[in-house]
């Protein structure tokens, strides 16, 4: 890493359907917070991947939007593998997590080559997965337990060799009960659009696997409240979460 | 008329009576489904009766119709409409069995329900506004609606389509029709049109007008255009002197003045006359006054493109700015989109995170550097909120929530 954080926004025109964005926020003001420069460096559609960022975003996206990434991404890949031999790491979102895997279900099913970084495949389920998600992280991680909103139709296997961010609490994930990847500089991941502001420490293994060193907490009340509801929340089922969402914030 | 559809039309009518007079609703969703119970087959008749035009868009077709309707009545055109956003078939059916001479019907149609309404009805004119992402967890992609409103106009390329030609999604839609009234509206949002609908290649965009390398597609030449605050009809140009706010209604109101000089023959002049008044549609716009005699003004903004165009407006105004969020199903139960919105044009305002979602707002600002305070009460934090003026920004549930309670 040099002495400033390039954080890149991959493709933001073609992979930013669910809000990606706000990673990049997230991860550039928990950068500076401690004291370390942060930059957003955004890659629009058609222009090659650099090689000289820190971290890499891909976010999600809808069924043409994602084939035409597909297609970048590929051209571009011997950049992005640079980076992540280099120390570099990546945080895949839905369509974004489909693509780092060697091919994927594209609209009416027909099969779409990767950019294979990761032993993984994704085929069409039966059915859209859509709905909050609770994932608690492989235990290497030493994460708290992630909350998110998921909306997919893809089924994703991992090879035998890869295992997941963590086991699927409620939701659907990767369809086998488990959500996601871990692999090297890699986080992958259904819980769409902007996860990071909903699990700050998932933004803080990040940048430490860039920085190389631990990372303090900091002291954001909002940030805690907001995440202790979201957890609540996702923890009630059916009816009673519908009575707290009404109750939530009054009286 | 059989005596089955007779008995449709007047069940329909006293449930309609019933619903209004126990306080339960408006009435003409409750009666327009009981009469489509009794006789599915009734909008075909219904249709049959009015010069029905629909008018479909994500984005302002609620007011739209209500200045297309304004603006023929001020010609002297006699006109039914499907006023409070009843959209779909039980609410036109609703509004076209009302009593009623020969008029012209103007009506709304859901973006989504577009091709179940103009099969029975056979619209004389479509009018196109603009599609763009709306609750994706419930909706689905943008492109399955263009592959929809496509259908239409190749199943019967001789009715009349007026379309907004700065809209790729709807420039796809229109084209099979032979006779297409171009308005070039021009499109702030564009984050949904990146790729081409005909090839899928990526979209440039020069000057603000799309074009696809790949296959030539790209924005027709238009005979209307909207060109700052007035609409450009060849060399006339018409002021747009609205009592409604925002450069969104700008759009909507030259959109409406299109369809009039285009398709009914009153000239724009005469159309954008006839909106001049409006001030209020469905509770939109409605100005209230605070105790401590500010005014207070709630928006509907009920997706990204929406939010966008409301905060680009507020940013030019001395407002303190309540941001009412809720995600219930009709909000969108996914609040993702929060990220989307550029929330950094409110640095410098009095800022309050409001509604049942106050919090992922209140997390949304903080990563964008936004102050804030916290208050899920929008009233309360109207009252609270700083500036010279205040506006409540709200979701869907939110703004029908205060259109109902306020003061
Ligand atoms: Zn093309």
């Amino acid at each position: 890493m040099s002495s400033v954080l390039r954080i890149a926004l991959v493709y933001p025109d073609l992979l930013g359907t669910y809000g990606d964005r706000g990673n990049a926020l997230v991860l550039e003001h928990r950068a500076r917070a401690r004291g370390i420069e942060a930059t957003i460096v955004e890659v629009p559609a058609g222009t090659p991947l650099p090689d000289s960022c820190d971290i890499y975003l891909l976010g999600g996206g809808e069924d043409a939007p994602q084939v035409a990434a597909a297609e970048g991404l590929r051209a571009s890949r011997a950049a992005l593998t640079r980076a992540l031999d280099g120390g570099a790491a990546l945080l895949a979102v839905c369509a974004g997590f489909q693509l780092i895997g060697h091919h994927y279900a594209a609209a009416g099913g027909r099969s779409m080559e990767g950019l294979a970084l990761v032993d993984l495949h994704t085929v069409p389920g039966p059915d859209r997965i859509i709905g909050e998600v609770l994932v608690e992280p492989d235990p290497s991680t030493g994460l708290p337990t992630i909350t998110g909103f998921e909306n997919h139709g893809g089924r994703t296997h991992l090879g035998p060799g890869e295992r997941p961010l963590g086991r699927v609490r409620r939701g659907g994930g990767n369809g086998d009960g488990s959500d996601g990847v871990l692999h090297g500089g890699i986080v992958g991941t259904y819980l769409h659009g902007p996860v990071l502001p909903r699990n700050p420490a998932l933004a803080d293994h990040l940048l430490a696997h860039v920085t190389g060193t631990a990372l303090g907490p900091l002291d954001e009340p909002v940030v805690d409240r907001y995440r202790a509801e979201r957890l609540s929340f996702a923890t009630l089922t059916g009816s009673a979460r519908r009575r707290a969402e009404r109750r939530l914030h009054r009286g | 008329m059989s005596l089955r559809r007779r008995v449709a039309i007047l069940s329909g009518r006293a449930a309609g009576w019933a619903s209004r007079t126990t306080g339960r609703g408006a009435g003409t969703q409750v009666s327009g489904r009981i009469m489509l119970a009794v006789d599915p087959d009734l909008l075909r008749t219904l249709g049959a009766r009015d010069r029905v035009v629909t008018v479909s868009a994500t984005n302002g077709k609620t007011t739209t119709t209500r200045l297309l309707c304004d603006a023929l009545r001020h010609a002297g055109l006699p006109v039914v409409t499907n006023h409070t956003g009843a959209n779909m078939a039980s609410g036109i059916a609703g509004a076209l069995a009302a009593p009623h001479g020969p008029s012209v019907a103007v009506l709304e149609v859901d973006e989504r329900w577009l091709t179940h309404v103009v099969e029975p009805l056979d619209p004389e004119v479509l009018v196109f506004g603009n599609l763009s992402r709306d609750q994706l967890d419930r909706f689905g992609e943008v492109h399955a609606i263009v592959d929809r409103w496509r259908a239409i106009t190749e199943a019967d390329p001789d009715r009349h389509v007026v379309a907004n030609a700065s809209d790729p999604h709807v420039v796809h839609a229109a084209e099979p029709a032979r006779r297409v009234t171009w308005v070039a509206l021009g499109i702030p949002w564009k984050q949904d049109a990146t790729t081409c609908p005909r090839c899928d290649a990526l979209l440039a965009w020069p000057d603000g007008r799309f074009r696809c390398a790949g296959c030539g597609f790209a924005e027709p030449p238009a005979e209307f255009r909207l060109e700052g605050d007035a609409l450009a009809v060849g060399s006339r140009r018409i002021p747009l002197d609205l009592a409604i706010p925002g450069t969104w209604n700008r759009m909507n109101a030259a959109l409406a003045a299109t369809v009039a000089e285009a398709h009914f023959g009153v000239d724009a002049e005469t159309a954008v006359a006839g909106m001049a008044a409006v001030e209020v549609v469905s509770g939109r716009f409605a100005q209230h006054r605070l105790p401590d005699g500010r005014s207070a003004r709630v928006v509907l903004a009920k997706n990204p493109a929406g939010w966008t165009e409301v905060l680009q407006w507020l940013a030019g105004r001395d407002t303190g700015v309540v941001l009412a969020v809720n995600a219930h199903v009709a909000d969108g139960r996914d609040p993702s989109w929060l990220y989307d919105v550029p929330f950094e044009v409110l640095r410098d305002r009095s800022v309050v995170a409001s509604g049942e979602r106050a919090l992922d707002v209140a997390v949304r600002l903080h990563y964008g550097d936004v102050a804030c305070t916290v208050e899920a009460d929008p009233l309360v934090a109207a009252r609270r909120v700083g500036g010279a003026e205040v506006h409540i920004v709200a979701s869907y549930t939110q703004f029908t929530h205060l259109t109902r309670e306020f003061w």
